[in-house]
Parts: structure tokens; sequence; C-alpha cells
């Protein structure tokens, strides 16, 4: 019982990495119509951008959970001004193949910087060691991770479905067409919706910054494994992106924990059975299918 | 065929290729490749032109369902892998000759197309991109784990070139690429034929109006399927022959990055030309060699510059772009008498 507990809490808290990534991936699609490949780059920039920050200006993750997410926003922002705008009126295809050569020249340009080893990175003190709950122990920091992106996820599902922001955003994510008669300009949100969905990614990545290595390769698997969470969950859903991530952080630990040979592979299991039984994902509509 | 007329067209260009309207400039540009595809190893490097070849036939391969079916494979280094691990561990374990060994790997490639097509064609557009591209990770992650066939990280190594005891070809890697290019020809031939056939005809059909080619009657999963099976089988032949040639199969070739990098080839040729996948090959394999050879290690920051280039200024394709000016100077010179039915390839 103790190890199950055990279990669950860190496949939670990798799923919370998936999670609040795959919830930026799933709100740029829904604007954009944009799959973006670096997703998995934006995360690993993320973490490294942690790992800077703390070695040079020895700013603590504290300040990190604050700063990166700023600056991975402007770091989005740039991207879609300079690069992604000028394909969103052409087949998804092409922004796709784009962002995928952007990944290669990030991880490349990083690699040489930064080199291949793992770039160290330390907790502050009140999140170091474990934490006794009635007899269960658990790392303090997975716990941490956590309550933290779950009380991203709820902070922004509170803004998604409370503000009128949140209600333009949503209306252009899964209706754009309707958004658009109905006479909200969509166009005005995509810049500032890219960025959000960057820094969801970079948030991602500082959280994952003291849990996982810090190379520049980390966010490869990662975007693909992302991939499978939102065609797990539905791409167009922006509830479907945080549950799916958040079970395949479970099944990813599970998998570790008693057939560690084949944790990967249970996960594109995972996504085969959901395509064969329920294609357009668990919470996807139909329509959904771009 | 008549198509919507768009200047934001979809990923796929076409309407008749070019020389298929004009039976001399066919032939005459069939000459001109088999005797370009003779003379190669004259002035490259054996082996890597044999990696061009390879990696040609990879590219039409891909093209099959890219540029005439409209689906993205973003996973092709499945079939491209794992035909060369099989055509690998069939050449060294049981001593055949080369070709059957390729033979072996494009079978299993196939059949292990049949469940991933049948899973990834339930979705379509971008999903199928991302659904493949998972498909393709897991078969990485299992020839990762099972070490004890595939060598895990440290590849398979020692791949034999057995071919009937002719000792010429198993040593020298300039008559090994004569012995092996007819394979190579041959899975180029039949691409040719799938696109040009009825069969071809539906799946382009299925590309440009998917629910019109169902309302006429057409099962469009079943071919869609069998574009895929065909395209990994031929994929397979150049993924075979491709390891043969080193001598040794890395994980690499299973690797998300392989596919991208055929992508980026059939991209860079010019998607629906079939003859842009062999340019596409060619360029990037010559240019891979060029800054190997040179020292210079940031070649995903190269490639992946090209990447962003091309899809931003040059979508067409080298092969494309050439297509396309054809046919308006083509059409220029004879707009009187042409009906626009025949105007629409040359505004694409």
């Amino acid at each position: 019982m103790n190890a199950v507990l055990q279990y669950a809490v860190q496949g939670l808290a990798a799923g919370s990495f998936y999670a609040l990534a795959a919830l930026g991936l799933a709100v740029i699609f829904g604007v954009l119509g944009v799959v973006n490949f670096a997703h998995g780059a934006f995360y690993m920039l993320g973490a490294v951008a942690a790992a800077v920050l703390l070695d040079t200006l020895d700013l603590s993750l504290w300040w990190s959970l604050l700063v990166v997410p700023v600056l991975m926003f402007g770091f989005g922002v740039a991207v879609e001004r300079l690069l992604v705008q000028w394909l969103l009126r052409l087949d998804p295809l092409y922004n796709f193949l784009l962002t995928f050569g952007l990944t290669l020249v990030l991880v490349e340009l990083v690699k040489q910087r930064y080199g291949v080893s793992g770039l160290p990175y330390e907790l502050p003190g009140p999140l170091q060691g474990r934490f006794d709950l009635a007899g269960v122990v658990l790392p303090r920091y997975q716990l941490f991770v956590l309550l933290f992106s779950l009380a991203i996820c709820v902070l922004v599902w509170l803004v998604m479905t409370r503000s009128r922001v949140g209600m333009i955003v949503r209306a252009s994510t899964e209706k754009p067409d309707l958004a658009r008669a109905l006479g909200i300009n969509v166009g005005r949100w995509v810049t500032p919706v890219f960025g959000f969905g960057v820094a969801l990614a970079g948030l991602a990545g500082v959280l994952a910054a003291p849990f996982r290595a810090i190379t520049a390769e980390m966010g490869n698997n990662f975007a693909i494994i992302l991939f499978a969470v939102v065609v797990i969950g539905g791409l167009g859903s922006i509830v479907g992106a945080v549950v799916a991530g958040f079970l395949v952080g479970l099944v990813e630990a599970f998998g570790q924990a008693y057939a560690p040979t084949f944790a990967q592979i249970f996960i594109f299991v995972l996504m085969a059975l959901i395509i064969l039984v329920r294609p357009a994902g668990l919470f996807g509509r139909k329509e959904a299918t771009a | 065929m008549t198509q919507s007329v768009e200047t934001e067209a979809p990923v796929t260009v076409t309407g008749t290729p070019v020389a298929g309207r004009d039976p001399r400039l066919r032939w005459a540009l069939l000459a001109v490749g088999l005797v370009a595809a003779l003379a190669l190893p004259w002035f490259v490097y054996p082996p890597v032109a044999m990696d061009i070849v390879a990696m040609a036939l990879f590219a039409i391969a891909l093209d099959i369902l890219l540029g005439f079916t409209g689906l993205l494979s973003f996973g092709h280094a499945a079939f491209w892998g794992s035909s060369a691990y099989v055509t690998g561990l069939v050449a060294t374990h049981y001593g055949v000759p080369f070709p059957v060994a390729v033979v072996g790997g494009a079978v299993f490639a196939m059949i292990l197309a049949v469940p991933l097509g049948y899973l990834s064609i339930r979705r379509s557009g971008i999903y199928f991109a991302m659904v493949t591209l998972a498909f393709a990770q897991m078969v990485y992650f299992v020839a990762y784990q099972w070490s004890d066939l595939t060598g895990g990280e440290n590849g398979l190594q020692g791949v034999p070139r057995s071919f009937f005891g002719i000792d010429l070809v198993e040593t020298e890697s300039f008559y090994f690429y004569y012995a092996a290019l007819p394979i190579l020809l041959l899975g180029m031939w039949a691409a040719w034929r799938i696109v040009h056939s009825p069969f071809g005809r539906v799946l382009v059909s299925i590309r440009d109006n998917t629910q019109r080619a169902r309302a006429l009657g057409y099962e469009v999963e079943k071919y869609k399927v069998m574009a895929f099976v065909l395209s990994a089988g031929l994929t397979g032949l150049a993924g075979g022959v491709f390891a043969i040639n080193h001598g040794f199969v890395a994980l690499t070739e299973l690797h998300w990055s392989t596919s991208g990098e055929v992508v980026l080839m059939t991209v860079l040729g010019g998607i629906g030309t079939l003859w842009g996948g062999i340019l596409g090959a060619f360029l990037a394999v010559m240019l891979a060699d060029y800054l190997a050879s040179s020292g210079f290690s940031g070649i995903d920051l190269v490639t992946g510059t090209v990447f962003v280039l091309v899809v931003l200024l040059f979508r067409r394709g080298i092969w494309g772009t050439v297509r396309h000016q054809w046919l308006a100077r083509r059409l220029r010179r004879s707009s009187s008498r042409r009906s626009p039915a025949d105007a629409d390839p040359a505004k694409r």
C-alpha cells in the first residue's frame, strides 16, 4: 500500500509536467491550429533557463517559477511573430514541419553551448527531503510539484471558465469559426495564446529541472509522449489534455515500478487502445479532426 | 482530373505530372536518371553513392503517402529501421545472399505496417503525423530494450555482405553498388507504377476529396492502409540495402530524427513529384557527408535551418518549382488554345 501510494505520487508528479505542457499544446492547437513540435524544446529551454539562472544569478527555484515563464512567453511571442504566423493560413502540416526544424536548431544550440552532460540543479532547502504522512514517506518535492501544478491547472481553468478572456479563448479553441461569426477577433489572440502555451511548457521545464537530467535532449522524447498525451485526451479539449497528462504520468510510474522494460511502451499501447476504442480521444469530439 | 484552384494549396501539389504528358520528355528524363545512377560511384565515394540511392527510394516511398495520398507519416523510420535490423539479422544468421535478406527486411516492414497503418489511418491530417511518430517511437523503444537481439545501443555489428561467393561484390563497395542498384531501381519503378496505376488515381482522389472518393464507393480506409503498407515495403527495401551497405545497423535508423530527415528530403525535392525525392536525397546526403568530413559537429543546426527555410520560402521544392516554371511557360505559349481546366496545375 505504501509503495503503491509512493508510485502514485511519483506518477502524478511526472504527470504534472505532461499535463502543464499538454495544456499549452492544446490551447495553441485550438486557437492557432498549430501542432507545436517544438513544445518539447521549449520545455527543455525552461529547465535549462532555471539551471542557468541558479548558476549565474543565484536565483532559486521560487524565482525561476516566476521569471522563466515570463521569459518563455516573450520567446514564444517572438517565435510566433517571426516564423509561425507566416504559415497559419496553410495546411497545419507546414507549421508542424517548421517547428520540427526549429526543434533541431534549438536542441543543437543548447548542446553546443552547454554540452551533453546534465546541468546540476539544487532544490531550495524547504523542498528537500521527505515528508512523513501517516506512515507513508513521500519526497517533499514531488508533493510540491503535484500541488503546484494542480493549482496552476485550477487557475487556468478558472481563467478559462470565469473570465471574459477565457471565454473568448475557449470559444476560439473549441469552435473557431463560430467564434468568428459571433464577432470575436480570433486573430488578435493568436500571438498571446502562443506565448502563453510556450510559457506553460517552460514552466513544466522549470518544475522538471530538479527532477530530471537537464540536457539538450531532455525534451525530445518528452515531445513525442506529449503527442501521445493529446491523442489520448483529444487535442481539441483542454480538460482532456490535463487528465490524459496525469494518466500518462501514472502509467509511466507504475510501468517503471513493476515492468521497467516496458514502461515507455505502455504509454504507446494505451494510445493504440484509445485510437481503437475512441479515435477522437477521451474528451475529444468528432469534429476536432483537423 | 480537375482540382479546385487555390493559391494557398494544402501540402499536396500536383496535377498531371509534366513528363506524363510528353512521352519523349519522360524517356529523356528516365535516360538521364539511369545514366546518372550508373555514373554516380565514379564521382562520389561508392558507399556514399549507395546511401544516396537508398535514401532516394526512402524519400520516394514517403512521397507515395505524402504527395499522392495526402498523409504525412512522421514515423517512417520504424519501417526503414526495422527492415535494416531484420535484413542485418537474416544476413548474419543465415548467410543468405544479401538481396534475399533485403527482401526479408522489406516483408517484415510490410507486416509491421499492417497494424500500425490500420491504427494510424483512423486519424487523419495532423493527427496522423503525431500518431505515426508515436508508434515509431514505440518501435524504437522495443529495439532499444530488446538488446539481446538488436545489440541495443551498440547496434548490430558485423553484418556480412554475402553475394553468391562473388568476391568483388562482397569486398568492394564499388561493385556492391552495381549489385544492389537494381533492387533500388526496381523499388523506384514500383513506386512509379503504383502512382500511375488506377489504384494511384484513387489515392489522389482520396487526397483531394476524401468525401467524394467515399461517395463514389471507394473504401477509403482500405486504400489508405494499402498505400501505407506499400510505402513501408519500399522503405524496407531501401533500409535493407542501407544496412548491408554499412555492414552495421544503429538505433539511429529507428530514431524520430531519421523520420524527420526523410520528410525533409521529400519536401526539399518537391512533394508529389517522385523525382524530387531523388534530388532531395542527393543534396541531403552530400551535405551531411561534406559537413561530417569538414569536422563540423552541429549538423542538426544546418538541417533544422534548411527545414525552416524550405517550409517558409520554398514549399514547392526543387522539382516542384522546375515543373511549375515549365508548365507556366508552356501555358503562356499556348494559352489561347487551352481550356481553363488544363491550366489548373500551372497555378498551383
